[in-house]
């Protein structure tokens, strides 16, 4: 891996005999750097003010508001939490598009992590050919997310579309499972899946790491192929296993480019592909509620860093990390 | 492998592994080909006539259609060259913007020290897992108060935060790659009498190519991928970028326009799979150092 040359967080107090080590003690900032820190930085702070901070309270204060693009700011309107009643009270299709985001990523997410394990678990022994399956795996996580592929995703499960071709092969009558209410949101999790490629690569190079002295030992237990799965690959791979997890989720929850294309930038059919930055879009930008739509941006924040603490808190009860590593 | 023959199991293996790994080789092109698939259709499909779109099942035409092209890449008021041009202007001024302000940012982090260094690192950290979704009204906004939406140059609200360090994934990235320099590098420049510029100029900056080159490729592609901000940021046709140009043609309802479609869906991809065979083993070390480290 040209990257991973091992990055030392240690490397402050341990000790060593370093020549800079009595400085780096201390803590004290050498005359100059100080400066050039922020100098170096200057960029990253502006940005952090302009594009993130100050945007972020805008639109905390926004969610308080009546505010629509139109109005001049003197006329926008302080509703209290009147945004918040709406949404949590009355507005169904908001409650709808959280039932969307929910199970596409209760589902989608754990069967596209299912499936990148069971094939990084078929790749996982140095064999020719191996760069070559891990390549073409790859690339659908490269192209996946784009409005083409999309499109085409469309497309297969239309009426005319490869899919009900290949289901005719075995005499069944396929239907336009993307205009199907019931089946639009179907389609989009099978696009999700199709790209495990990216979590397969992270769990490749997981169960590298694990010792093959362990199997051995299991071996020698007299554990078959798959107590050794459950009892040694599993733990040993808990640690990427959660990365993924974690990663996979929050990006489940984004999905956003699958579902307009599909709907054609309305969350349908009847709202079945209302996914929750799609209905975010929808209201600030086709319905000009931009106060409310901040409202549902913020609460969206609140519950991705609600769900964060969770798998974090949850994590340490099923996350095994073996000696030697820090974290 | 294991030598030994202690195990049952053990002793058994020489016997196996042939069977096994046919048996995973034919499992592994089953995948292969269940991947693919959506691939070749869509290359099929752009070079079939209407007629045979609706009736032929199978990967090939009959009659290859080789107009879908054409017809495709001149469908709207706007030629395709003008959404191509677009989009590979804001890609690579996006890839210039980050490789240059996460570089700037990640040295101060992983190299230099002042004062609330920790702190901001851990801001750093932080916006990580802020969706970009949540701030695009409140962006929206703003970039329209400072007149920059829709206006000379209507890729300044695309381009801006890319300047500034604002992909946090590519700061991390480098970060984690510097620290991996020998810091004994530095001290002998500090020695030659080189201050934090010449360090970083000298020292830092050749060294750190082979992360700015996965930056690099990694914010081409997904900011040739990416829909959401371009979608909110351009509303004028002749600065469309290609993916808000692509779902002109879901619009149009009639399905005449299906093959064409297809074909400047697949011309569209063409520049990210280029990058993906030229820098194949780079993506995937790529992905997974960022991953594990992570």
């Amino acid at each position: 891996m040209a990257l991973t040359t091992a990055p030392d967080p240690t490397r402050r107090g341990t000790g060593s005999v370093r020549p800079d080590a009595n400085r780096r003690g201390t803590g004290r900032i050498r005359h100059g750097e100080g400066l050039a820190g922020y100098v170096f930085l200057s960029p990253w702070l502006i940005g952090l003010m302009g594009i993130t901070a100050i945007p972020m309270l805008l639109s905390l204060y926004l969610s308080f508001t009546n505010y629509d693009i139109l109005t001049p700011w003197s006329e926008v309107e302080w509703v209290g939490l009147a945004n918040y009643e709406r949404m949590f009270t009355s507005d169904t299709s908001w409650w709808h598009s959280v039932r969307v985001t929910l199970s596409f990523a209760l589902i989608a997410v754990p069967l596209k992590l299912a499936a990148a394990l069971g094939v990084a678990l078929l790749l996982n022994r140095a064999w020719r050919g191996v760069g070559l399956f891990r390549g073409l795996f790859y690339l659908p996580s490269l192209l996946g997310g784009s409005v083409a592929l999309a499109i085409v995703w469309v497309n297969m499960f239309n009426r005319d579309g490869a899919f009900n071709s290949f289901l005719a092969l075995f005499g069944i009558q396929g239907k336009p499972w993307v205009n199907d209410p019931d089946w639009a949101l179907e389609t989009l999790m099978v696009l999700a899946i199709w790209q495990f490629g990216a979590p397969m690569v992270i769990f490749l190079a997981g169960l590298k790491q694990v010792p093959t002295e362990l199997y051995e030992a299991a071996a020698v237990d007299g554990a078959g192929k798959f107590r050794q799965f459950v009892n040694v690959t599993l733990p040993m791979l808990s640690p990427v296993i959660f990365f993924n997890l974690v990663l996979e989720t929050i990006n489940g929850f984004q999905g956003f480019t699958a579902a307009f294309v599909l709907s054609n930038g309305t969350g349908g059919p009847v709202d079945s592909t209302l996914m929750y930055t799609l209905n975010l879009y929808i209201t600030g930008f086709t319905n000009l509620e931009m106060g409310y739509a901040s409202a549902m941006a913020w609460v969206f924040l609140i519950a991705i860093a609600i769900i964060t603490v969770i798998f974090f808190s949850t994590g340490r009860f099923w996350v095994h990390y073996s000696d030697g590593e820090d974290r | 492998m294991v030598a030994d023959t202690v195990a049952p199991t053990v002793a058994t293996r020489p016997q196996r592994p042939r069977s096994r790994s046919w048996l995973r080789l034919v499992v592994l092109l089953a995948i292969v080909a269940v991947v693919l698939y959506p691939l070749f259709w869509m290359i099929g499909t752009s070079v079939k006539s209407q007629e045979e779109i609706v009736n032929n099942i199978g990967l090939l035409p009959r009659n290859f259609t080789p107009g879908n092209y054409t017809d495709g890449w001149t469908n709207f008021d706007v030629s395709f060259a003008r959404f191509f041009l677009n989009s590979a202007m804001v890609s690579l001024l996006t890839l210039v913007g980050n490789a240059v302000s996460c570089l700037l940012a990640a040295y101060a982090f992983a190299r230099l020290r002042f004062r609330l260094r920790g702190l901001w690192f851990a801001v750093m950290i932080g916006t990580l897992l802020l969706p970009g979704h949540v701030l695009i009204v409140p962006q929206y906004i703003l970039f329209r108060t400072l007149g920059l939406v829709g206006g000379e140059w209507p890729y300044l609200p695309l381009l801006i935060p890319q300047f500034l360090a604002t992909e946090a994934f590519f700061v991390f990235l480098m970060v984690q790659f510097m620290r991996g320099i020998p810091r004994e590098l530095d001290e002998a420049a500090r020695i030659d009498g080189a201050n934090a510029f010449g360090i970083f100029r000298h020292v830092i900056l050749p060294l750190s190519r082979p992360a700015l080159v996965t930056t690099a490729i990694f914010s081409f592609i997904w900011t040739w991928n990416d829909f959401f901000r371009q979608l909110v940021f351009l509303s004028e046709l002749s600065d469309y970028t290609v993916p808000v140009a692509l779902t002109l043609f879901i619009d149009s309802t009639s399905q005449s326009a299906v093959g064409p479609m297809f074909a400047m869906a697949v011309l569209s991809l063409l520049p990210v799979f280029l990058f993906f065979v030229a820098f194949q083993r780079m993506l995937v070390e790529g992905i997974n150092t960022s991953g594990l480290k992570g």
